[in-house]
C-alpha cells in the first residue's frame, strides 16, 4: 500500500506550490499514471480520500489520467503487440517502454484572493 | 485566472507542474548512488515475495565467493532476524525495521548507510521488503535491480506482476533442489519472465547445494569486474 506515501508526497509538493503563490486553497489536482507505474489507480484514489481532509487539498478534486502501456523495440523501433514477448519478432531486440511507466503530477489550480 | 475548465471563476490559478511524483525519493536516490559509485561498490537491489529466499541467496553467495567482500541492508516490517544470519555469513549487514512501511525508500537507505560503511567492499545488497508490489517503484540508488523468485511461487507469477520484472535486470529462480517434487513447468515460466522483461536474464539456483548459487555468483563477478574497468579507466 505505498499508495499512502504517494499520496504525502503529492500533498506535500502541493503545500510547496500553495506557499510559494501564497495561495488560499486548492480547486484541482490532475495526475498522469500509466499502466506500468507500479500504482493501483482506485488505492491511489481511496488514499487521497482519507489524506487531504484537514491539508491544503481538502476542497480539490484529484483527477488521475490513465496512460496504456506502449512498447516498440530498442533496437528497429518497430512497435511490440501488447501483451505479447517483449523481445522484437522482427530483429530480435528487446523492448522499450515508450509510455505507461509515468507517476507525474501533471497539474494544479489553486485559488488565490481575488 | 481559469482558461481551462470554464469556470469562469477568476480566482484560479493553473500550475503545470509535470514532475515525478517521487521526485524527493529520486534526489536522496541520486545521492545514493554517487555515494556508492565513489566507493566502487556495485550496488544491489534485492526483491521478492516474503519466503522467496533472498537472504538464504545471500548466504550462499557469501559462502561460494569468500574472498568477495560483501556489505548489505536488510529491510523488514518487524526483527532484525535476516540481518544477524547474514552477519553469521561473513557479510557486513544493518537492519531497516520499516514498522508498517511496505518497502524501502531512499532516505531509509540513506539513514542505514551511516551504520553499513561502504568502504573496502566489492558488493553492496539492499534486501528489501518481502513484496513484489511496493518496492518496485522506489529508486534506492541501486546499479541494478535482481528479483528472487522461487519455484514454488508458479508458472505465472510474472505475469501477476508485470513492474516488479520490468525494471530488474536478473530474475534468480530460488530453491530448484525442490523442482523433482513440484509440477512447475520451467520453460512456461521462462515464457512468463520473457513477457514482462525486455531482456531477461534468468538464472536457476539452490542455496542448499554446495555450488548451487554458481550462476548468480559468475552473473555477479561480471558485472563487479565490468564496474571495476570502468572506476580504473
Amino acid at each position: 500500500m505505498h499508495e499512502y506515501a504517494l499520496v504525502e508526497a503529492i500533498i506535500a509538493r502541493v503545500e510547496e506550490e500553495v506557499r510559494q503563490q501564497g495561495a488560499v486553497g486548492v480547486h484541482r489536482v490532475e495526475l498522469r499514471v500509466g499502466d506500468l507505474a507500479g500504482v493501483e489507480r482506485d488505492l491511489l484514489a481511496s488514499a487521497w480520500e482519507i489524506f487531504r481532509a484537514g491539508s491544503c487539498c481538502a476542497q480539490a478534486r484529484l483527477v488521475i489520467h490513465k496512460v496504456p502501456a506502449r512498447w516498440d523495440c530498442g533496437a528497429c523501433g518497430a512497435p511490440l503487440a501488447a501483451g505479447g514477448a517483449l523481445q522484437c519478432g522482427r530483429c530480435g531486440g528487446a523492448g522499450r517502454l515508450v509510455e505507461g511507466g509515468e507517476l507525474l503530477l501533471e497539474r494544479i489550480e489553486l485559488q488565490v484572493a481575488g | 485566472m481559469c482558461q481551462d475548465c470554464g469556470c469562469g471563476d477568476a480566482g484560479l490559478v493553473p500550475v503545470e507542474v509535470h514532475e515525478r511524483i517521487l521526485a524527493a525519493n529520486d534526489r536522496d536516490a541520486a545521492h545514493n548512488r554517487a555515494h556508492f559509485e565513489e566507493h566502487g561498490v556495485l550496488a544491489i537491489n534485492l526483491m521478492g515475495s516474503p519466503g522467496a529466499g533472498k537472504t538464504a541467496l545471500l548466504e550462499a553467495l557469501a559462502r561460494a565467493r569468500p574472498r568477495l567482500r560483501i556489505g548489505a541492508v536488510s529491510g523488514d516490517l518487524a526483527t532484525d532476524h535476516d540481518a544477524r544470519r547474514l552477519e553469521a555469513a561473513g557479510i557486513r549487514a544493518g537492519s531497516i525495521t520499516t514498522g508498517t512501511a511496505c518497502h524501502l525508500d531512499a532516505r531509509m537507505v540513506h539513514h542505514a548507510l551511516h551504520h553499513v560503511p561502504l568502504a573496502g567492499l566489492d558488493l553492496f545488497f539492499v534486501e528489501n521488503v518481502g513484496n513484489l508490489v511496493c518496492p518496485a517503484i522506489y529508486d534506492l540508488g541501486q546499479a541494478i535491480n535482481v528479483v528472487a523468485l522461487s519455484v514454488t511461487e508458479g508458472e505465472d507469477k510474472p505475469l501477476k506482476y508485470p513492474v516488479m520484472f520490468q525494471t530488474a535486470q536478473a530474475v534468480v529462480i530460488t530453491k530448484c533442489d525442490l523442482l523433482p517434487h513440484l509440477r512447475l513447468d520451467l520453460a512456461r515460466l521462462r515464457e512468463a519472465i520473457g513477457r514482462v522483461m525486455p531482456a531477461p536474464v534468468i538464472l536457476e539456483t539452490d542455496a542448499a547445494t554446495p555450488g548451487g548459487v554458481e550462476p548468480f555468483a559468475r552473473w555477479l563477478d561480471q558485472r563487479a569486474g565490468a564496474l571495476r574497468l570502468r572506476t580504473t579507466a
